[in-house]
């Protein structure tokens, strides 16, 4: 069982990623996007960092890289896949899931501890919490505001895709806790299979207990069910 | 500018020859202020640079360290950058470096900034090392003018942009406001990098017949002259006249290079390294070999290029940004040039390592193009043309020192307003230069690397380097106030206040490296205030033990406006075992569980106060001496006791006493919960009390008040301040007067920056 974290040029979380699944004991390991996927991948991570530098759009040119097919055949045979950050724009990019990330309501990087509530518990990334939880999650970005037509957000939240939404400490998804402007709150996404996951937050930045928080950790337990 | 006819003469002597245009070139861009430390050079040996855990010294692209053993290291968990040792009993080494680029942050404060980044990164690279935490000191004219809030937004933004981009924390450092920076504004950048003794590559040339291969971006006409640039004053044109000498960074292309750089040290495959910086290939290429006691054979053409028909002199010389130079053995160049082509960099093996002179040829486009409708065919040999012929020691190492006349500062009056004290606590607390810098940190990604315990807004940072199980403590900063008032005391102030944010933690200091801004040297009084702030940071970084391991030096910094205040920044390291560290607000206890203490206040123990320096006289504009220091027994005993006390189970919480004074150390420890009651009976001066910045204070919450007096005892006096409470409000009596704001008024008044720039 080995999760492939994929680095693109430019990515900057995919050793932090590393660090902190193998606190967890999950096996990983980091894939350079041009030696494609290897074969025992049972999990894959988008990480964070800056694919391309950001140039063209956020995400766009990673999203248009060959591993990227390799990554959307697993995805839809039920390989587990998690977009974080940058990833996640990578993951909107490509098609995973819908929507797009883009420049924050502030126009400026954001970095800062955030609340997030969690919608559902019963997805492979939030079996460790429950419904409602309130969990704390360091953010930075400067293109993290999810837009999405009105229409379309409606059909997921009927389905219940939306994972996390930004709150306040209380679990109130308000305006004032909203750091970027994300319609509806939304942090975190699932595709149209419940085995991917986007969100902009990062759980590895919250999962080694000598640094601060560990509220990540669920996210990444769903690896370990894989 | 051109090279000085004195220098002319000493080159013509040592060639028998006039320069070619290019050598002149060279000369002058080496031998500048920039380069040379001409004016600066004469004082830098005050400063002490060794001790036991000093690697490499100051003179090479970075400074190495050595960090304490530990005893035990943590187990593998992956993801290792920089010091993967393997569970061997490899010694872990931090790199430190810092760097100005003051002069290009004025003309286009964005890029500006970034490329200030950007080198020295890479000078942490050159030294074998992973780049893991970047602190920046900044300083800006007045906050209330409009031009200074352009160079302010614009510096944070390429900061952020550049720093975010590459994936390295940006942990620490300072902002400072003072009218002074108004025509000159000062970016200074310091960077630690993790490396170990395995892995350690120097920038000194090793072997004749190495091969000499250039990594990173192209060539273009890019910041032509910068070294020079670097080396006069700001003319009144200069945003648009010295636009071409400022360079534009690519972070994505830095950031394949943090990579590449990583596979070719854990590859064994460099031999030296330098990263092109002033004076770019000339400078880069000539000062390696010359460290070496060696040559080089350079062919300028082969230097991959961005635009057509780049002139020798421009491949020599341009500052295109993201490129390093590094010696390779001739049977490792194929894998070096695999592994740049693998990160989609640029490659190419431009000459040799010589046991001659530094030497550069030049088949040129002119040439070229001169003779390719007639040569293309008839296949007449093009012309090979020698640019550069000299002794490259002579090169790097030659340039006379200046010895300039120097004016000793004046002596302050002493001239005091009488201020209204709830008046002067809404100023002091609201002023930018101490008001909550949260707007400048939440740009800057200070997470990415999954090492920061504490982060930027605190006394001072701390990373996990789990690889040596070590807690490195990080703080940068000066006060232009403190200088301005006394150079050589308040440059001691300097790196006593930064020791003491290190020991607030629980740290003690290891290194620092020091990046000295002055205006004019050629002014006797700036002069003389910039001798003084090198003499005084010297002496107390000899005094609490902590070697000056590298640094800086940007002369120069004078505008129309006049000179900036001598502004000695100091990025200091300190280690502590583990991560943790007592926070600096006020923990919530119920009543007699905990008291608050105030340590090594000099002044308070002897009811006599001086102002001078702080942002109170700045604020009602007044004017006194700098306050009195601890002697040097009491400042390096106070360092030591504070990190062992903060560590203390019983301490609560521990602050350092500094700009704003007392106050606003009060203020800072406020939140919601917690609040402080304090009396500070039978003092003379009130203003005097809370206002004066004398360094190496603290203020701790302890729940053995006893215990802190015993260990404080005979090393700096300690007064009861009061006791914490629920409330979050600060109640503060002295005399009979007394000041109360609750958490919410106080963080609105700390909001000033944040108010104004969003």
């Amino acid at each position: 069982m080995t999760v492939s974290i994929i680095r693109f040029g430019g990515s900057n979380c995919d050793r932090d990623a590393e660090r902190a699944l193998s606190h967890l004991d999950i096996d990983a390991e980091i894939v350079w996007h041009e030696d494609g996927l290897p074969a025992d991948t049972t999990g894959i991570v988008l990480p964070g960092g800056f694919s391309y530098g950001d140039y063209l759009r956020a995400g766009a040119m990673a999203a248009r890289s060959p591993i990227m097919a390799e990554v959307r055949d697993a995805a839809a045979d039920g390989t587990p896949v998690l977009g974080v950050c940058n990833g996640a724009q990578v993951g909107c990019e490509s098609g995973l899931t819908d929507g797009a990330f883009t420049t924050n309501e502030s126009a400026r990087f954001q970095c800062e501890h955030v609340y997030l509530r969690v919608e559902r518990d019963d997805t492979l990334w939030t079996a460790a919490y429950d419904e409602g939880d309130v969990i704390e999650i360091p953010i930075a970005h400067g293109e993290g505001r999810y837009e999405i037509s009105e229409e379309r957000l409606a059909e997921l939240e009927d389905d219940d895709r939306v994972l996390f939404r930004y709150c306040d400490e209380d679990g109130e998804p308000s305006a004032e806790a909203n750091p970027n402007g994300s319609k509806h709150n939304v942090a975190g996404i699932l595709g149209d299979r419940e085995t991917v996951a986007v969100l902009m937050p990062h759980p590895e930045r919250a999962t080694l207990p000598d640094v601060g928080p560990t509220d990540g950790q669920g996210v990444l337990r769903g690896f370990e069910s894989a | 500018m051109s090279l000085a006819d004195s220098d002319h003469e000493l080159v013509v002597e040592e060639l028998g020859r006039e320069p070619t245009p290019a050598e002149a070139a060279l000369f002058e861009n080496l031998w500048s202020e920039h380069c040379a430390y001409r004016s600066s050079r004469p004082l830098l040996s005050a400063f002490e640079s060794e001790g036991d855990q000093v690697v490499i010294g100051p003179g090479d692209d970075a400074a190495v360290v050595a960090l304490p053993e530990s005893e035990d290291e943590d187990e593998d968990e992956g993801g290792n950058e920089g010091a993967d040792t393997e569970g061997d009993d490899t010694q872990t080494y931090i790199t430190m470096g810092i760097e100005s680029h003051n002069h290009p942050s004025y003309v286009d404060p964005f890029d500006g900034a970034a490329t200030g980044v950007g080198g020295i990164v890479r000078d942490t690279l050159s030294m074998g090392a992973y780049p893991i935490a970047l602190a920046d000191s900044l300083y800006f004219g007045e906050f209330d003018r409009e031009h200074s809030k352009y160079l302010f937004e614009g510096v944070v933004e390429g900061i952020s942009h550049y720093g975010n981009c590459i994936g390295v924390p940006t942990v620490a450092g300072s902002v400072d406001f003072h009218a002074d920076y108004e025509g000159n504004p000062l970016v200074n950048v310091a960077c630690v990098g993790l490396t170990n003794e395995e892995r350690l590559v120097t920038a000194e040339a090793q072997e004749p017949g190495n091969k000499l291969v250039l990594v990173g971006n192209a060539t273009g006409r890019d910041g032509l002259g910068g070294a020079s640039f670097a080396s006069e004053d700001l003319a009144e044109d200069a945003e648009t006249e010295d636009r071409p000498a400022v360079q534009v960074g690519d972070p994505y292309a830095e950031k394949l290079l943090i990579e590449a750089n990583e596979q070719l040290v854990d590859d064994g495959l460099i031999e030296s390294a330098r990263d092109l910086g002033a004076a770019g290939l000339g400078g880069a290429s000539s000062e390696l070999v010359a460290k070496g006691g060696l040559g080089a054979h350079i062919e300028l053409e082969r230097v991959h290029q961005r635009e057509p028909n780049m002139s020798a002199l421009e491949i020599l010389l341009a500052e295109s940004q993201e490129r390093m130079c590094y010696e390779v053995d001739p049977e490792n160049v194929d894998r070096v040039a695999e592994i740049a082509a693998r990160f989609d960099l640029g490659c190419s093996v431009i000459g040799e390592v010589t046991e001659g002179n530094y030497v550069c040829t030049f088949e040129g486009s002119e040439a070229r193009s001169a003779s390719d409708d007639s040569s293309g065919d008839d296949g007449e040999p093009r012309e090979r043309e020698t640019v550069v012929d000299v002794d490259a020691y002579f090169l790097g190492e030659g340039a006379p020192m200046n010895d300039l006349p120097s004016e000793e500062p004046a002596e302050p009056d002493t001239d005091l307003p009488d201020a209204d004290l709830t008046e002067a606590f809404d100023a002091v607390v609201s002023s930018p230069n101490t008001a909550s810098k949260r707007w400048v940190y939440r740009q800057y990604d200070h997470e990415v690397g999954v090492r920061t315990s504490v982060g930027p807004g605190d006394d001072a940072a701390i990373i996990a380097v789990r690889e040596a199980n070590t807690g490195l403590a990080i703080s940068s900063g000066a006060a232009p106030h403190w200088t301005t008032t006394a150079p050589y005391d308040g440059a001691r102030a300097i790196a006593l206040e930064n020791a003491t944010n290190i020991a607030a933690k629980g740290a003690t200091p290891l290194a620092a490296v020091d990046c000295l801004n002055g205006g004019n040297p050629e002014k006797p009084d700036v002069y003389g205030g910039f001798t003084g702030i090198v003499d005084g940071l010297a002496d107390m970084c000899e005094t609490l033990s902590t070697p000056v391991v590298g640094g800086n030096v940007s002369l120069y910094n004078d505008s129309v406006a006049g000179p900036i205040p001598p502004t000695p920044t100091l990025a200091m390291v300190g280690t502590k075992d583990g991560y943790d560290a007592p926070p600096l607000e006020v923990q919530p206890t119920a009543e007699g569980e905990s008291e608050l203490l105030l340590v090594g206040d000099l002044a308070l123990e002897s009811d006599a106060f001086s102002l001078g320096g702080s942002e109170y006289l700045a604020q009602f504009d007044g004017s006194d001496q700098f306050p009195a220091l601890p002697s040097d027994e009491q400042a390096a005993d106070l360092v030591g006791t504070l990190a062992s006390v903060a560590d203390d189970e019983a301490t609560l919480a521990v602050h350092d006493v500094s700009h704003g004074g007392l106050v606003v150390a009060l203020a800072e420890m406020i939140t919601d919960d917690a609040g402080l009651d304090i009396s500070l009976p039978d003092v003379s001066d009130p203003a005097g009390a809370l206002f004066h910045e004398q360094p190496g204070r603290a203020v701790i919450q302890t729940e053995s008040p006893a215990a802190v007096r015993d260990a404080f005892d005979t090393v700096a006096p300690v007064v009861s301040l009061g006791a914490a409470t629920a409330n979050g409000t600060l109640s503060l009596t002295v005399d009979d007067e007394t000041i109360t704001a609750d958490a919410t008024e106080i963080r609105d008044l700390r909001s000033t920056i944040e108010d104004e720039l969003e």
